[in-house]
């Protein structure tokens, strides 16, 4: 009972702050709410029992993406005063394209009431054995690709950072 | 959940949580204490016998002060920093096993808040986060050197953490758990991680340093040229709480390395003499804080010893040094473990 109670404070805390991030004038103040709204989501995964997610989710996103972001706000000192003003135009075609993503959404989603899910709920399968048995198992591949994949953009910013490159 | 059971745990909480800002406060002392003793002073023996109430002068005179909020700076962010560096501090005390469990009346207690299956992690979340306070009250200053010195916290707290976390999965690997009161549980004897992980210690201990903006490391409050960093517009009990979250920073620091590396509440042949359960839980606490005592000693005495580096140093020595070492740390303890398989695939 407490949990379903849990689920909709999160729900709706993760709303409002992902709407204060849309809403925020000063970036900064948009970059705190969107860590708030990370922090809404890993209580989200607290929920359904998945903790090793919801500890990465805090460690990659909250204290590390969004300190970079924070980091290079600040030193941008963008503000206010210095964000380029939007033409009418820009604006009304904006609400255009995301009012019919809305409808796109309301549509797609009308049917979803008919839908059952393929598996039972595993309330063990977030649990930090069970999830490192599946990615070394069953998902090797993907993993690994995926950690090509980093790794290829770890050399590439490196390349970027350099001096000269010949 | 009973409600013994929350009534044990709010104890519990409540013991750790003012145990925590006791030694953080005399950690003040001792830190002028020892500065004195390393300099060849006597240091401060004003207040009380050998000074012993300085802490509480201390106190006074920080809450006494008058109270700047500046004009142009955004206040809620402004008030909000210092809050976010004491929460962030206090909350790693939660996954440190203070002790072994404690039998009263046949029922079993823990001397640790939170067995979580993921203590590592919530460590490195929690970790992670701190660097917040620091970022939100240097930008909220509005000041130049603030600024430059919350950037500098940021950048120098990322790097290191990237080190911190290698040195650490070898750690992981060797124990195979996340679970910080497993970890505390296996070094019993002489099996402490740190005569199985020598160099991953000493790099977690490096870091450790960096992540508590201690000297060595501590240009974000780097005086010669900032002013006073990230808290220079900070006043009054604000700039307190900045400079006791540091000290409550580093009294974690100290439990933190002291269970991974140092046996945590273990010590070796102790066993021999003592068999009551709850006289051992309670020697396992003392010795705990033994060690930590020993490393906040280390730590003054590296701060009252070395000087400062330079800021290129610093990231020379993070991403140059440390991370290739930590690279290193982990190829050669995945050698170790796999040394038979590796052995039949040559022998063969």
């Amino acid at each position: 009972m407490i949990t379903t109670y849990l689920f909709y404070l999160l729900s709706f805390l993760a709303i409002m702050f992902a709407l204060m991030v849309v809403f925020s004038k000063n970036p900064i103040h948009s970059v705190l709410y969107l860590v708030l709204a990370f922090f809404t989501i890993a209580g989200h995964y607290v929920l359904l029992n998945a903790q090793f997610l919801a500890a990465v989710h805090i460690i990659v996103y909250a204290g590390a993406i969004m300190v970079l972001f924070l980091f290079v706000i600040m030193l941008l000192n963008l503000n206010k005063e210095t964000e380029p003003h939007k033409s009418v135009w820009l604006k009304a075609s904006a609400a255009v394209a995301s009012g019919s993503l809305l409808v796109v959404l309301v549509g797609s989603l009308k049917g979803a009431a008919g839908i059952q899910s393929a598996k039972t709920f595993d309330a063990s399968i977030g649990l930090i054995e069970n999830l490192g048995q599946t990615l070394f198992n069953d998902f090797l591949l993907p993993f690994e690709v995926s950690s090509i994949l980093l790794l290829s953009a770890m050399v590439g910013a490196v390349m970027l950072g350099k001096k000269s490159i010949k | 959940m009973t409600l013994d059971f929350l009534i044990y745990k709010i104890i519990l909480v409540l013991i750790v949580f003012s145990i925590t800002l006791l030694v953080a406060t005399y950690s003040t002392y001792a830190e002028r204490k020892i500065a004195a003793f390393l300099q060849d002073r006597i240091g401060p023996d004003r207040a009380g016998p050998f000074g012993i109430l300085q802490p509480l002068a201390d106190a006074v005179k920080m809450f006494m002060k008058e109270e700047i909020i500046p004009n142009v700076s955004n206040k809620a962010l402004f008030v909000l920093g210092p809050g976010i560096c004491m929460l962030t501090a206090c909350m790693t005390g939660v996954i440190i096993p203070w002790g072994k469990t404690i039998n009263i009346g046949g029922t079993d207690y823990p001397l640790q808040i939170a067995d979580v299956n993921i203590g590592i992690l919530y460590l490195f979340g929690v970790l992670s986060l701190g660097v917040y306070g620091i970022m939100i009250g240097g930008w909220a200053s509005n000041n130049k050197y603030s600024l430059l010195g919350a950037i500098r916290a940021s950048s120098q707290m990322i790097s290191y953490e990237v080190a911190m976390g290698i040195s650490i999965i070898a750690l992981v690997m060797t124990t195979g758990t996340l679970s910080t009161a497993e970890i505390a549980a296996q070094q019993h004897g002489w099996h402490w991680n740190v005569l199985i992980q020598p160099l991953g210690c000493l790099i977690f201990i490096i870091c450790a340093f960096a992540e508590t903006n201690r000297a060595p490391f501590d240009l974000p409050e780097c005086e010669t040229e900032l002013v006073g960093g990230y808290h220079t517009e900070y006043s009054s009990m604000k700039l307190g709480l900045f400079l006791f979250s540091e000290y409550i920073n580093m009294f974690i620091s100290s439990a933190v390395i002291a269970t991974f590396y140092f046996g945590g509440y273990n010590m070796p042949l102790i066993g021999r003499w003592v068999h009551d359960p709850n006289a051992l839980a309670i020697l396992g606490i003392v010795f705990l804080f033994m060690k930590i005592v020993g490393f906040i000693f280390f730590f003054m005495w590296v701060r009252w010893t070395l000087p400062r580096f330079r800021y290129d140093q610093l990231m020379n020595l993070g991403w140059k040094i440390l991370i290739p070492l930590s690279i290193l740390n982990l190829v050669l303890t995945g050698a170790w473990m796999m040394r038979h398989e590796i052995m039949v695939y040559f022998v063969k």
